[in-house]
């Protein structure tokens, strides 16, 4: 059979020598190797303190879009429930009535949009049925609760703030290889 | 005995019941960084600057738990084993010297409770009795993990005691006495013990670890297979003191083991500074408990270390290996005394 890597090592049945039965050598050697250990840099990051640094494509918390004048991109269309797997996601659509064009982009907007974030697995996926971009995962962490009520975030949450300095940077998720495929205008949801 | 030696007796017995105290307290904690530094993690940092309040924690915790006293043990016994086990583990400091002898108001006082002149005898009854408090606990408690874990610590004990004791008498083959006082004086200089005894330093170590129920021989409490062994049904304080006891009997051994063979409070360099007498004793204490902390280090950098030994690879280490060593031992000290002596 061949060996997958080369740090299999044969177990043999001999008699030990002298020197490893006394041990002292052996641990020696082992003692050796935990202070070494002693003086090692450590791994743990004090958390508080300190994070971790997410990836560029870190999926967390998601965030319903606004565009540049402020309006709620999303239509309420419905793709992004129908393409959750773990069907977290639930809306009700409601149509824009006169006067509230500063509010809404286009003609339908959701009245509720609710994501169960015990349901949601962060795969990515309504970001990717989103024909309008208006729902992305950021690097944000979903805040634990003591109830499960809580975790049922409302658009008062996942809407991003009118206020331009407080809107959610969603730029670091758009890789190169996404922006490039959202401007190819041969996809309809491009156009 | 006059009644200022009495006083200053007193006091130094209480300060050394507090030293004795405050450093099982942080024994745990040190345990528990070398053991997180050991295994690149930071330890406890949390409590107070470098988490140096997690000892005080600890200790709250343990007051604050449920008393718990099983229906099936024996009430008396079961209160009476870690009792035991803490009385034993504090008594044994009392003849360990601290240090030389200080001079207050034209007095000379000695930094040693009492200097008994079979000073080891009493350490080694001391640690004898100490077994008494885990198999009486183990007993009462009526379960077979603590039954299990008693009976490894009785056998662990006196296999152990046997080799222990015979290093000693190679030790006392070269000092010639019984008095740690006196054990301490002659080697005075860097005439340490370890230079001339080193086998029986090392069987004396080894057993020491035994003795103290520390890793690699910590069989009677080894949670994997006996889900704590003899403290399995302890709770609240009394689990605390059997637990507290392990620490202060590291700290004593320590202690013993930096008096016997690393000279005490003796150190080469100290004479020759010209020092007054009173800071030439105060520093001797300092670099004594400065070989008691290393020596503790020591205890935890084996544990860290070693996987537990297997119950019949102990005892083979015991019967076959250390009490054969330490026969030799004996008779080569023995042989060597006679030769010279003869000449």
């Amino acid at each position: 059979m061949q060996n997958l890597t080369n740090r299999s090592v044969m177990v043999s049945d001999k008699k030990m020598t002298f020197m490893e039965r006394i041990y002292i050598p052996a641990i020696l050697k082992g003692m050796s190797i935990t202070i070494s250990h002693f003086f090692s840099k450590k791994t743990t990051i004090s958390y508080p303190e300190q994070k971790r640094e997410f990836s560029k494509v870190y999926r967390g918390q998601h965030v319903l879009k606004r565009d540049d004048q402020g309006r709620e991109r999303c239509t309420a269309c419905g793709l992004c429930a129908v393409a959750c797997p773990a069907e977290a996601i639930t809306m009700k659509a409601a149509e824009r009535k006169p006067g509230e064009e500063h509010l809404y982009r286009e003609e339908k907007y959701a009245a509720i949009y609710e994501i169960n974030m015990l349901r949601c697995i962060y795969c990515g996926d309504c970001e990717d049925a989103c024909p309008k971009e208006a729902i992305f995962l950021t690097d944000r962490i979903v805040a634990s609760q003591y109830k499960r009520a809580p975790f049922v975030y409302g658009k008062d949450i996942l809407v991003e703030p009118l206020d331009p300095n407080l809107r959610i940077d969603i730029s670091a998720r758009q890789t190169e290889a996404v922006h490039e495929f959202k401007l190819v205008k041969r996809f309809a949801h491009n156009k | 005995m006059d009644l200022t030696t009495l006083i200053f007796k007193t006091i130094f017995l209480f300060i050394i019941l507090l030293v004795t105290l405050i450093v099982a307290m942080y024994s745990t904690y040190g345990e528990r960084k070398v053991a997180a530094f050991m295994q690149d993690r930071r330890g406890p940092n949390r409590a107070g600057p470098f988490g140096l309040l997690q000892p005080l924690a600890d200790g709250l915790k343990m007051f604050m738990k449920e008393e718990i006293i099983p229906l099936t043990a024996n009430r008396k016994l079961f209160i009476i084993g870690p009792s035991i086990a803490m009385t034993t583990a504090l008594l044994t400091g009392v003849v360990i010297p601290w240090g030389g002898s200080l001079t207050i108001g034209g007095k000379e006082f000695s930094l040693q409770i009492a200097d008994l002149n079979i000073g080891i005898l009493y350490v080694f009854a001391m640690v004898s009795i100490g077994v008494y408090g885990i198999m009486i606990g183990g007993w009462a408690s009526n379960n077979k993990y603590a039954l299990l874990g008693a009976i490894r610590a009785a056998s662990q004990m006196i296999s152990y005691e046997l080799a222990m004791g015979m290093s000693i008498i190679a030790l006392v083959l070269t000092t010639g006495s019984l008095s740690l006082h006196e054990i301490v004086s002659q080697q005075h200089g860097m005439h340490w013990n370890i230079f001339y005894q080193p086998l029986g330093f090392f069987i004396f170590i080894t057993c020491a670890f035994a003795e103290t129920n520390r890793a690699p021989f910590d069989l009677p409490e080894c949670e994997t297979e006996l889900i704590g062994g003899y403290h399995t049904e302890y709770s609240s304080m009394k689990l605390g003191f059997y637990l507290f006891a392990e620490y202060i009997n590291m700290f004593i051994s320590s202690a013993v083991i930096a008096t016997l063979y690393f000279g005490g409070y003796n150190m080469p360099f100290l004479d020759d500074l010209g020092l007054a007498q009173n800071t030439v004793t105060l520093l001797g204490t300092g670099f004594f408990f400065m070989k008691i902390f290393a020596m503790i280090f020591l205890f935890m950098w084996i544990r860290w270390t070693l996987p537990r030994f297997r119950y019949d690879q102990l005892m083979n280490l015991g019967w076959k290996g250390l009490i054969p060593m330490a026969i030799f031992n004996i008779m080569a000290t023995g042989i060597y005394y006679f030769f010279t002596e003869l000449t």
